[in-house]
């Protein structure tokens, strides 16, 4: 497939900011020769304050060459003299080029893939250079199933004497990467000592350090939040005493969600930090505790210890850079809380929350239980201006991006965007030499007075589940920007129903040939075929999100030419997908309707 | 008066065929309804069941001259499978003895309109078997080598033959096929009214609309049954419920297991074709492409038996009535466009109705009949893998032979209800099991093929370790047994490929096999065998057995005995063999599926004594057989005893401490006639016991072995299976093992006078080994069973099992040989001379291969000893 082929295609992830803020850039990665160009930061931009353009020309390494005529096929020659794209990626990426830097520390995934070098880059590019002809190639059905359902889990909630008890049926989820690795992360746990079920999806930028602390943190600060005193009193004492803990949380994980090791203990003492101060704050009087508070607490506590334990710091060379990276990068987090009727989604960031919602004619409403905090949301536009001088009101959103560089107004981490200029540079200097290396910690966003500019607080949304209430799906926004949320809630509520609801064919007192019945069952099985081909109803999703073309229906070709491209752009063509499908059980939901 | 109702049912059906007519036949049952009817309140026998197989019962019981008999039927007669039946009568059957049941019901439905007046639609269409690859050719080329034999005309013909014998067949993608031309087509419904209407002429009382509630037992014995309206005595009571009869076997006190499941069966019916089909048009059986096609008033009726059956009724009875299932297009779409392909020209004619008709399905693809082992009097019919129609006359014959004389004429024990125990009767594992029979229906049936659905079920101790170490695994009742181990350079993919009809892939790993118990020392795990132990406190433990047998029991403590458990007439209930433990209690090892049979058999043969105890121990033990002459080394190694023959003789028991563990049962005897020793180890020890035997015997060159191996040691040694070659028909006389049984043993046994009238007149059949010729084991089909034998090129006979002799290099089958008389096909009796005067070929396929007869075992495969010059470096490595 030529690359012109690709572009063609015509979806190009770089409209969410080429419209936008055009940056230039000199790679903080590459030395001065080397410049990168790369395409668009979805979510940062860097803007750079002297470029020449003569460096282009006379040095320029083999990627741009390549770019330029990728550019220029993308109708984007006219920013050709003036701007150039890069790769958020190598924006806190030590320069790939020191490839000591990769001995120094043992090949944990999340780190090797961190500081992961360029090679198969170069290579790709460079055998594209010298490919004369294109190549026509696409994957065949299997293929193509094969990287769809590679990060596929399910998630049944176990029955007990036959009958399922609890609200929620069971979860589908998947993830597509886009980025490589994928910045994108979920999670989802059964609290064990209180009811209850917890489903997220956390969106990465800037690397993945901080949304994969997120997604293995969040939920125990939930679940402490919601824990009753006796109960923390309880694991305290346990704790203390040396004897077993109870479990707080069941995880229902893919084999590739991991947890780190190495930063287990350093986070477990946070969390018991937490709860100690939990007992300690605690007045006696035993009072409900309010989920909503406990969510925002959870968050805000979070990135609190986030943000502390990069300022300690550790002694373990390798976790301090850990907490420092974590830090430094960012997550967005969209996280639902169901126990029994009670739907909380507590959201920070651009991930969505969608219930799916049956009509009683058996048709799809969506119905959207988050608010997307990002520039689109007048309310969050008219919160910054507040939170700061008026004298900032027009610096601190440029071109729909906070301070200009960041497209989500409010995430985890980012401590660029949360420290003081003095704390920032004190923590940098006294840091390893790779963040000090880094051009991208170092640099300050402009315009940086009255920080903090970014907050992890969540805003919680509270739904009392019917039996309408049939599923929620949670997704990053690699989602929401290729399909329409009407359209998600129908392809998944049609996959979840689909068969139940195909009437079965009857020849009735009808004149039906052999001859026509063959035809009208060849076709009605090509329809279900698709539906067929996923057991994961965000596979199918995915599938749909991916390979739609303009009628609405699943493209082949499309789908494998998206699932075909080197990853190194595929993260022009779509984002990081993550999605969760959680089902509702209406027979409980409607039991417990009756009840009151 | 009762039957008289029921024919004018009859006529009314009569006078609108079809299935459009249901409905009213239905008013018309309904309106009868008011008629008030009173049971008997005793009978001699109670069948349940107003479809085919009760029918057919009756019919065949007061044929016999009984006459006590009732019938109950719950709902109307011929109402169930039998009336949505498909109505084709096929004969090409897999097991003689089905080909014998569907040979017999064809002739009795021929005539039965002649005998009764009821017209049953028979016409005899022929059928054609379509092969559209090579093997299936191979599989019809069998089933017609069969029934040649049996007297049952058919042939193998061209594509073309078939185009001529049938006007609408696409056969551009065939390679052959089977014509069967005195197959027919048949009203079943008519037929068991037919049936039911011969049986009430003949004193058999009917009623409908009379639900069986239970069955009433008394001392494992039956007392009567309890129905919706009264309780009827009766001292029998056959079970013929089809899809209903495991609910009814449970709904009993002391349950009675039948285990069958029913999936839905879809058939389409069109209307006539603008020429209508000649109603003599052949029936065509389109295995490969899963469907059958058979002509219908004008039309077509087309069914099949897809790969992907829809399981029903997995909870019992009635959540759906059978009248109101849903026709289900989607699922019938792949049959619809294999018709399609098969009778392009179809394209035009128009739908009349797709019929879903629940059929009735058994674990092994096999019928159910026979008596239960838990409540004698409790007999069944049923599990007829959608033949109903064609077995209904043999089975219900059968079956009534088998309760007015005890035992069938036949030999049944294919079909027999005690080849099942309890571990069958799981609902989980009908509803799986049945959802892999009904496809296999029409695949292709390969030599050695297993179930994959219901494994893992019993299992010995050490099938993790055998496991890990490459073992492949066939069931036998329910229990894992290793076939062979796959070594670890292998190629697994292509060994689990090998169906075949030719040489298997795992043949050189067998043989290496062989060649260890040969040469050095195998390890088989035997667990699977059936064990009981006999114990009294006096003589009544040896008195009963002494019985029993047929061989002298009263040996030494510590002998084994080989022998035969015998019937009335001589014939093999079980062949097992006796360890005398102590004078009081004895270890009888049976073969694996013996576990049920063998127990009923026991049970009703010994006196209710609380002194004599009977226990199952087979989960008690482990059993490991080494074989092979260096396996004596290894014992002694393991337990510092001298284990030579000195010491040890063959055919001797003991008690002994192996390795740490003790009271370890050690038997000089293999089950293959070479040297070595079977370990009944209590299973706590079984880990222990292996894993010593493992590390001592590395020196020795052990090596694991499994079934096919012992199999192949087996046979050309010449010993008999039973259930294979021996059956309740084949006396010890008539397999050569005079040895075994002791007629002056000073006291009687069960089936002795037929055994001295035999000595006295000889036998009519008798076990031989044949040993082919000019069979190439690469290139030429191997022969499995039920190959004819032709001697001078007469038929005499069929093989019984078969496997390759690695020693003689050859392949070795053995079958019995008669001597049917030339001008009346009488049997008449087989000498030793018969034998050995006669030139014999076997047919594999319709190709006849050479074979040298022999009526002993070929003598060099019994001396052990090497010559020192063949001793080779290569017999030091390990292997």
């Amino acid at each position: 497939m030529s690359i012109s082929a690709l572009l063609s295609m015509g979806r190009c992830c770089c409209r969410c900011c080429c419209p936008r803020g055009l940056w230039m850039l000199s790679a903080p990665c590459c030395d001065d020769r080397r410049m990168c160009v790369c395409p668009g930061p979805r979510r940062i931009g860097i803007p750079v304050r002297s470029s020449s353009l003569p460096l282009f020309s006379d040095a320029m390494p083999a990627p741009t060459q390549l770019f330029f005529p990728l550019i220029r096929n993308c109708e984007l020659s006219r920013i050709y003299g003036t701007a150039c794209y890069c790769h958020h990626k190598h924006l806190c990426c030590p320069s790939p080029y020191i490839p000591q830097s990769r001995l120094r520390y043992t090949p944990h995934p999340a780190y090797a893939t961190f500081c992961r070098p360029k090679e198969n880059w170069w290579q790709y590019t460079q055998g594209r250079r010298y490919a004369s002809t294109p190549q026509k190639f696409y994957l065949t059905p299997p293929q193509v199933n094969s990287i769809l359902k590679a990060n596929e889990y399910s998630f049944k909630v176990p029955e007990f004497d036959g009958k399922n008890v609890s609200s929620v049926l069971g979860f589908d989820s998947n993830q597509l990467p886009a980025n490589a690795p994928i910045e994108d992360r979920r999670s989802a746990a059964t609290c064990l000592q209180t009811r209850g079920m917890l489903l997220g999806v956390f969106d990465g930028h800037a690397g993945c350090a901080c949304s994969q602390a997120v997604s293995e943190r969040l939920f125990y600060y939930i679940a402490v939040s919601l824990l009753p005193h006796e109960t923390l009193l309880e694991i305290e004492n346990a704790v203390e005493s040396g004897r077993a803990l109870l479990p707080i949380l069941q995880w229902h994980k893919h084999p590739n969600d991991y947890f780190s090791k190495e930063a287990s203990k350093l986070y477990f003492n946070s969390l018991r930090t937490y709860w100690q101060e939990l007992i300690d704050l605690n007045t006696g009087e035993s009072t409900d505790i309010d989920v909503k508070e406990a969510l925002i607490n959870a968050f805000k506590r979070l990135d609190n210890d986030i943000s502390l334990e990069a300022q300690v710091g550790d002694p373990n060379s390798f976790l301090n850079y850990l907490v420092l990276r974590v830090a430094f990068s960012g997550a967005t987090a969209c996280v639902a809380h169901v126990d029994g009727v009670d739907l909380h989604v507590a959201n920070t960031g651009d991930s969505r929350a969608m219930l799916g919602v049956q009509e009683e004619d058996g048709s799809w409403s969506a119905v959207t239980l988050s608010n997307d905090h990002n520039a689109q949301n007048e309310r969050e536009l008219e919160r910054l201006k507040l939170e700061h001088p008026k004298n900032e009101a027009k610096s601190v959103v440029k071109q729909d991006r906070l301070l200009g560089l960041l497209m989500p107004f409010r995430a985890f981490g980012d401590v660029k965007f949360k420290w003081s200029i003095d704390l920032q540079k004190r923590v940098i200097e006294s840091g390893p030499d790779q963040l000090n290396d880094n051009e991208y910690t170092k640099f300050i966003p402009p315009n940086y007075h009255t920080p903090p500019y970014l907050t992890a607080e969540p805003e919680v949304t509270y739904h009392r589940l019917r039996p309408q209430d049939k599923f929620l799906v949670l997704a990053t926004d690699g989602l929401w920007e290729t399909m329409h949320r009407q359209d998600v809630v129908r392809i998944v509520g049609e996959y979840l129903t689909g068969m139940h609801h195909q009437q079965p064919i009857a020849v009735g007192g009808y004149k039906v040939t052999l001859g026509q019945m063959h035809g009208l069952l060849t076709e009605r099985r090509t329809k279900m075929s698709s539906v067929f081909e996923d057991q994961n109803a965000a596979t199918h999703l995915i599938r749909h999100a991916v390979g739609n073309n303009e009628f609405g229906t699943v493209d082949h070709e499309r789908l494998s030419k998206m699932l075909s491209l080197p990853e190194e752009l595929a993260r022009m063509y779509r984002d990081d997908i993550t999605i969760i499908v959680v089902q509702f059980n209406s027979h409980v939901v409607g039991a417990y309707q009756n009840q009151e | 008066m009762n039957f008289y109702r029921l024919l004018s049912i009859i006529g009314k059906q009569r006078t609108s065929p079809g299935w459009q007519n249901w409905s009213s036949a239905r008013s018309s049952a309904s309106a009868a309804e008011a008629h008030s009817t009173t049971l008997p309140t005793q009978a001699q026998v109670v069948i349940c069941g107003g479809g085919i197989m009760g029918t057919s019962v009756a019919y065949h019981l007061s044929k016999m001259g009984w006459k006590d008999i009732v019938l109950l039927e719950q709902g109307r007669l011929a109402a169930g499978s039998t009336r949505f039946c498909a109505g084709i009568l096929s004969t090409a059957r897999h097991l003689t003895i089905e080909q014998k049941m569907a040979d017999y019901s064809n002739k009795l439905y021929q005539q039965l309109e002649q005998e009764t007046g009821i017209q049953t639609g028979y016409i005899r269409t022929g059928s054609i078997f379509l092969a559209q690859t090579q093997d299936r050719l191979i599989s019809l080329k069998r089933i017609n080598s069969r029934l040649n034999v049996i007297g049952i005309p058919s042939e193998i013909i061209s594509p073309r033959k078939v185009a001529e014998l049938h006007p609408l067949l696409n056969v551009h993608d065939l390679v052959g096929a089977m014509h069967v031309p005195e197959d027919a087509v048949v009203s079943s419904a008519d037929v068991a009214l037919a049936l039911a209407s011969a049986a009430s002429q003949n004193g058999v009382q009917i009623y409908d609309r009379t639900t069986i509630l239970h069955v009433l037992v008394k001392k494992g014995q039956v007392a009567g049954v309890e129905t919706d309206k009264g309780q009827i005595e009766c001292q029998y009571f056959v079970n013929c419920a089809g899809q209903w009869a495991y609910e009814l076997g449970l709904s009993n006190e002391e349950p009675v297991s039948i285990p069958l499941h029913a999936c839905e069966h879809f058939y389409l019916l069109t209307r006539p074709l603008e020429t209508p089909l000649q109603s003599n048009t052949p029936t065509i059986v389109d295995a490969d492409g899963r469907i059958y096609i058979r002509n219908w008033q004008g039309g077509i009726l087309s069914g099949g038996f897809e790969k992907n059956p829809k399981p029903i009724f997995t909870e019992g009875k009635n959540q759906l009535e059978i009248q109101n299932l849903q026709e289900d297009w989607d699922h019938f779409e792949p049959l619809l466009s294999s018709l399609l392909r098969r009778m392009p020209e179809l394209e035009t004619l128009e739908i009349m109705k797709l019929v879903n008709c629940p059929e009735t399905f058994t674990p092994d693809m096999r019928c159910i009949m026979g008596e239960s082992p838990a409540v004698q009097g409790y007999f069944v019919l049923a599990g007829m893998n959608s033949a109903g129609l064609s077995f209904g006359g043999g089975a219900g014959k059968y079956l009534a032979e088998w309760i007015v004389h005890g035992y069938p004429s036949e030999n049944v024990w294919g079909l027999d209800l005690k080849r099942f125990g309890a571990l069958q009767s799981s609902r989980t594992f009908l509803r799986h099991r049945v959802m892999e029979v009904m496809p296999l229906i029409y695949d292709l049936k390969v030599p050695r093929w297993d179930f994959q659905t219901g494994r893992q079920l019993r299992t010995s101790p050490l099938y993790d370790r055998l496991d890990a170490q490459g073992a492949r695994w066939m069931e036998k009742h329910g229990f894992e047994r290793p076939k062979y181990f796959v070594p670890p350079d292998k190629d697994l993919l292509a060994l689990e490929q090998s169906k075949t009809f030719y040489k298997p892939d795992w043949f050189d790993i067998v043989e290496s096999e062989v060649k260890c118990c040969k040469e050095a020392v195998c390890v088989i795990d035997m667990s699977s065998f059936t064990k009981f132990e006999i114990t009294s406190t006096g003589d009544q433990a040896l008195e009963i057995l002494q019985y029993l047998f047929s061989n002298d029991v009263d040996v030494p403590v510590g002998h084994i005995v080989h022998t035969g458990m015998l019937n009335e007439g001589g014939g093999y209930e079980n062949d097992c063999s006796i360890a005398r433990l102590n004078k009081r209690s004895f270890f009888m090892i049976s073969p694996t599926d013996q576990q049920v049979h063998c127990w009923a058999w026991l049970k009703k043969h010994m006196p209710k004594d609380s002194n004599l105890l009977l226990e199952d121990v087979t989960w008690k033990y482990t059993a490991l057989n080494l074989i092979g002459p260096r396996a004596v080394d290894v014992l002694s190694e393991l337990s510092y005893a001298p284990m030579t023959p000195d010491h040890f003789p063959s055919l001797f028991c003991k008690e002994m401490s192996v390795g740490y563990a003790n009271g370890i049962r050690v038997m000089s005897m293999t089950h293959t006639g070479e040297p070595g020793f079977m370990l009944y180890i209590p299973i706590e020890y079984a880990l222990h016991v292996y894993n010593e035997v493992m590390s001592v015997g590395q020196k020795y060159g052990i090596r694991n072995a499994g079934y096919y191996a012992l199999r192949s040691l087996r046979i050309e040694k010449f010993f008999a299976f039973w259930g294979q070659d021996l059956n309740t028909l084949t006396t010890p006389l008539e397999c050569g093992r005079e040895s075994r049984v002791k007629l002056e043993k000073g006291m009687d046994f069960i089936g002795q006078d037929a055994l001295l009238q035999q000595k006295q007149n000889g036998v009519y059949k008798r076990f031989t080994m044949f040993i082919l010729d000019d069979h190439d084991t690469d290139l030429d089909l191997w022969p499995w069973w039920g190959e004819p034998i032709y001697r001078n090129g007469q038929y005499v006979g069929k093989t019984t099992s078969s496997a390759y002799s690695f020693s003689l290099e050859r392949h070795v089958c053995l079958g019995f040989v008669h001597n049917f008389s030339e001008d009346t096909g009488e049997e008449q009796v087989v000498t030793a001379d018969f034998i050995n005067r006669g030139e014999y070929e076997i047919d594999i396929a319709g190709h006849r291969f050479q074979a040298k007869a022999k009526l002993y075992p070929v003598a060099s495969l019994f001396t052990h000893k090497r010559r020192k010059d063949d001793v080779e470096l290569t017999d030091l490595h390990g292997k």
